[in-house]
């Protein structure tokens, strides 16, 4: 018995959420660089997260009268999310430290987020689920307010809260209504009962698409991806950037787990509406993204478009679009690691870099960091060789197997049309000759270096050794 | 034979070469170094791929020097290379060409020289790649993966318009090459393999086959390019350097007449006997639409883009006969077009280097101060016009020989078309070499000095040697295109 109660300690969620409390009064009761040592503390528990996570796999021990829930596919999203986690408060320590913004909260509210989303991803029952969301999401609310004196951080984090709760209201709206025509909160248990008819009945299909309009909200899908670009430009850039990687990992996972688990034999409701869902999000992510000055709405509208070739591997429904999503979520935690390394670091007369047209003259004064940017981008439109290209090839795999050709090829069309302002990127840094030179300064902190060098060198060479991933991806069970 | 993988290294030593040249670093002074080091990367590369046509058997079909390893273990996907008769020339082409090209730009790239030769190294590795693989998806690879060096050639070393230009080319040849992907999906999930070597004969069913063919066409079409998808041609060709023009019309446009024979022909028998005559049809409306445009150009290298159009419905033609003569005339063509259009660039280049326009209208008379270059240009000129004893003849007179066995009337139409080429040809090159000089900034122009001696003379050879002994390329690749026919006629014998 006191053995279990010791055991209590190494299950992931618990262990996160005690060191969060202990990360909490570490900044308080610090005198100077409460900062600093707190996002270093923050990394080091969120690097124990992982190895529990990695070594707790087999255990059963958390369920919590199946509240939560244990599989590999679980396990890989959470081990994702924390891996971005770390990357993301990384590369923006010297960010922060740059703007003057040395709130020790801000990896504390980390913390808390990537609580929220590992409960969230590993959520088994609608009530977990609803309070893990919340969780997650307030405290990215206050992240995206976090710099008080700012305008725009406060405009996004108001945005945010209120669209946001909206989205809470209408998905907890959609969870009474299937609690109400099933009788189970549990996602077995809706299984188990929906399992004896052939088809829903009005108030389950209602359920059912608020709490798809609610999922979309937050894995930011077109129609619902209003407060995408905006909360984008309005944060500062290094909680855009956590906002960028880590959040849409756990939302994806979610709205995977949802689709598949409780309603698996309902592959027919609920796949109309991914499948809107995913055309509209590739095909407006591509042509919305074109028009951007602004590199941070840019890589909003990328990230509305990458959402929605997830999409398609979700429509797919079959052992290969698990494998596919979590190859692409992957890659798109990697390429965005990346991109925001690098954006994190960029200086354009001593202000941070926001618009693409300041890159002029990048691949003079930087040679080597224009390459980098270069070769993300090119990742990004999914040209081979790079790691885009495996993400959207599994997705096309997936999609095929399931006969969507009509889908694939739509899929396959807005990858072009997206190509246009990846290679737009690259042409302001080659092709466009700059006036002035040496306005750009690249200043990176060694431990953001490690993080770019690692993201690239995984861009550049998974296709000398794809099975590593591969592998794992396709072992995965939901 | 070779017991070390021959194929690999040539792919990849060009590759070695780029990172051996990203570690040099670039100032007024080390420049001429990146230059060396790139020139012996692709001649050594050249060289090596020499050996292959040497140690080369004949009497073998299928696929020689092969090297598999498994890459996904999920997938049967392997890195499967290997060279056979028809990827043979497609890779000597391209090691070829690419030292040549480097030392078409020694002198005139000033800026950003490491850039310039890290995508030429680059671009070669994924060239030799493209041709040598075995397996679709490596092959899907290399085949997008040549749209970046060549976007970063045409982008930053261009001419005026080559923002617009660069974006043509890769967007038009991206959305062709897309529809592949979906295509090799297809193939793969209906077969459970990715072996080009496996998937040479008739796997799928007749309305797969159709709509397979459609998504392959979409690429292969923009890529070589077919009227009415050769927009980007004339565009790319005119805004890259001499150097990217020379890759472009040379080795580039060949990978969708490669990817017709291997594809089309090769996995989907029966939609290409469906779709012969749409093929003729595009083909000979390109003739002949090019060759007119191509008459009423201002532009010298405007003038040759179209004319390697129209040179290209000449190898779809011969491809789509699906016969002995009309696929070796079609490979010749490609073979002799590679290395006629790339020399003819070369020739636009060494007056261009001189005189910064390509106007026809500027130049005049140049046979008096440049008596050497009048010559090669003359060599290059009836290459392209077809005249016997050049490698254009042999491949124009096989095509039509083989035509003559499917239809008159494409006989008449290609026909009309190579005397349309002479024409424009003969005319383009009456009025910028012969006549008296009446332009004074063409007095004391030079001739060619030895730089250009040295790439354009080896050009000048091997268009002779091919019209002279075609059979030293036909021997090689003969039984692997019977191999093809035979296949396709028992698919669609049945």
């Amino acid at each position: 018995m006191l053995n279990n109660i010791y055991n209590i300690f190494f299950i992931p969620e618990i262990f996160l959420a005690c060191s969060s409390f202990v990360c909490l009064l570490f900044g308080l009761f610090l005198k100077r660089n409460a900062f600093r040592q707190t996002s270093n503390l923050a990394v080091f528990v969120l690097l124990l997260t992982i190895l529990l996570v990695y070594y707790n796999s087999e255990s059963n021990f958390a369920n919590y009268k199946s509240l939560f829930s244990h599989s590999s596919f679980i396990n890989f999203f959470k081990i994702l999310a924390l891996l971005g986690s770390i990357a993301s408060i990384i590369i923006s320590k010297d960010y922060f430290l740059g703007i003057k913004l040395k709130n020790f909260e801000i990896p504390v509210l980390f913390l808390f987020s990537t609580l929220g989303m590992m409960l969230m991803i590993a959520s088994n029952n609608l009530m977990s689920m609803y309070l893990a969301i919340e969780l997650q999401s307030l405290s990215l609310y206050v992240a995206a307010a976090i710099k008080r004196d700012s305008i725009s951080s406060a405009e996004s984090g108001v945005k945010y809260f209120i669209l946001g709760a909206l989205s809470s209201g209408i998905l907890l709206y959609g969870f009474s209504l299937i609690y109400g025509f099933t009788g189970s909160m549990n996602f077995d248990d809706i299984s188990y009962y929906l399992s004896k008819y052939d088809n829903l009945n009005l108030g389950l299909i209602f359920g059912l698409v608020f709490v798809m309009v609610g999922l979309a909200f937050k894995v930011s899908a077109v129609p619902f991806h209003m407060w995408t670009p905006d909360v984008y430009e309005g944060a500062p850039n290094s909680i855009t950037g956590f906002f960028a990687i880590v959040p849409k990992i756990a939302a994806v996972a979610l709205i995977y787990r949802f689709c598949l688990v409780p309603f698996e034999n309902f592959y027919i409701e609920w796949s109309q509406i991914i499948l809107f869902l995913s055309i509209a999000s590739m095909f407006l992510g591509a042509v919305a993204a074109i028009a951007q000055s602004n590199i941070k709405r840019l890589l909003a509208y990328s990230s509305i478009g990458h959402i929605g070739y997830i999409l398609i591997a979700l429509v797919a429904a079959n052992d290969d679009g698990i494998k596919a999503a979590s190859i692409y979520m992957f890659s798109y935690m990697i390429m965005n690691v990346a991109i925001f390394a690098i954006l994190l670091s960029l200086k354009v007369k001593n202000e941070y870099l926001i618009n693409i047209s300041d890159l002029k003259g990048l691949s003079k004064s930087n040679p080597i960091v224009s390459l980098s940017i270069s070769i993300i981008m090119l990742s990004m439109a999914g040209i081979p060789p790079f790691i885009g290209f495996f993400g959207k090839f599994y997705v096309f795999i997936a999609a095929i197997e399931r006969e969507l050709y009509v889908l694939s090829v739509l899929g396959v069309l807005a990858s072009v049309i997206s190509a246009f302002y990846y290679l737009r990127i690259i042409k302001i840094m080659y092709f466009d000759e700059s006036k002035s030179e040496g306005i750009i300064n690249f200043q990176i902190s060694f431990q953001s270096k490690i993080i770019l060098s690692l993201s690239l060198f995984v861009i550049i060479c998974f296709i000398f050794y794809p099975s590593l991933l591969i592998n794992i991806s396709a072992s995965l069970t939901i | 034979m070779i017991d070390w993988p021959l194929v690999s290294v040539i792919i990849f030593l060009p590759l070695i070469g780029a990172l051996i040249i990203l570690f040099i670093k670039e100032d007024e002074l080390t420049s001429i170094n990146i230059k060396w080091a790139a020139l012996l990367a692709t001649l050594g590369t050249f060289i090596l791929s020499l050996i292959l046509w040497l140690q080369f058997d004949y009497s073998n079909p299928s696929y020689q020097y092969e090297e598999k390893f498994r890459w996904f273990n999920d997938f049967n996907f392997f890195y499967h290379v290997g060279v056979d008769g028809i990827s043979l020339f497609m890779i000597l082409l391209s090691t070829f060409l690419t030292p040549l090209c480097i030392l078409a730009s020694w002198n005139n790239i000033k800026k950003r020289v490491k850039e310039y030769m890290l995508s030429f190294l680059f671009l070669e590795t994924v060239m030799i790649g493209m041709f040598a693989s075995i397996d679709i998806l490596l092959f899907y690879i290399f085949f997008e993966a040549v749209l970046i060096p060549m976007y970063l050639i045409i982008g930053i070393w261009g001419g005026n318009r080559r923002i617009y230009a660069s974006f043509k080319f890769f967007l038009y040849t991206l959305l062709g090459s897309v529809l592949m992907l979906i295509a090799i999906i297809v193939m793969y999930r209906n077969t459970s393999s990715m072996s080009i070597e496996f998937l040479q004969g008739n796997y799928f069913s007749y309305n797969t086959q159709l709509f397979l063919w459609l998504a392959f066409f979409a690429s292969f079409a923009v890529k070589i390019p077919m009227w009415p998808f050769h927009t980007w041609l004339p565009d790319a060709h005119v805004e890259a350097p001499t150097a990217g023009s020379v890759i472009l019309a040379g080795v580039l446009l060949k990978m969708g007449g490669y990817g017709f024979i291997r594809f089309s022909l090769g996995m989907l028998p029966e939609a290409t006997e469906f779709f012969i005559p749409l093929i003729m049809t595009l083909s000979i409306v390109a003739i002949i639409y090019t060759s007119l445009v191509a008459l009423a150009q201002t532009d010298i290298k405007k003038l040759i883009a179209y004319s390697s159009v129209a040179h290209m419905g000449i190898v779809t033609i011969g491809i789509f006969l699906v016969n002995q003569q009309g696929l070796e005339g079609a490979m010749m063509q490609m073979i002799s077009h590679g290395l006629v259009s790339a020399a003819l660039f070369l020739c636009v280049g060494v007056i261009y280097d001189r005189m910064h326009t390509r106007e026809i209208e500027f130049y005049g008379g140049l046979v008096q101060r440049m008596p050497l270059y009048a010559t090669v240009f003359m060599i290059f000129m009836l290459g392209s016009v077809g005249l016997p004893g050049t490698s254009g003849f042999i491949g124009e007179f096989l095509v039509i020989v083989g035509a003559f066995k499917f239809s008159s009337y494409v006989v008449i139409g290609a026909a009309f078309g190579i005397i349309l080429s002479a024409v424009y040809m003969l005319y383009l090159y009456k009025r910028i070499i012969f006549g008296t000089i009446t332009n004074n900034k063409l007095e004391d122009i030079l001739d060619i000095n030895t730089r250009e001696k040295i790439i354009l003379i080896p050009l000048a050879i091997s268009v002779i040697l091919l019209g002279i002994f075609p059979n030293l390329f036909l021997d090689p690749m003969r039984l692997s295109l019977e191999l093809i026919i035979t296949n396709y006629e028992i698919a669609n014998a049945k």
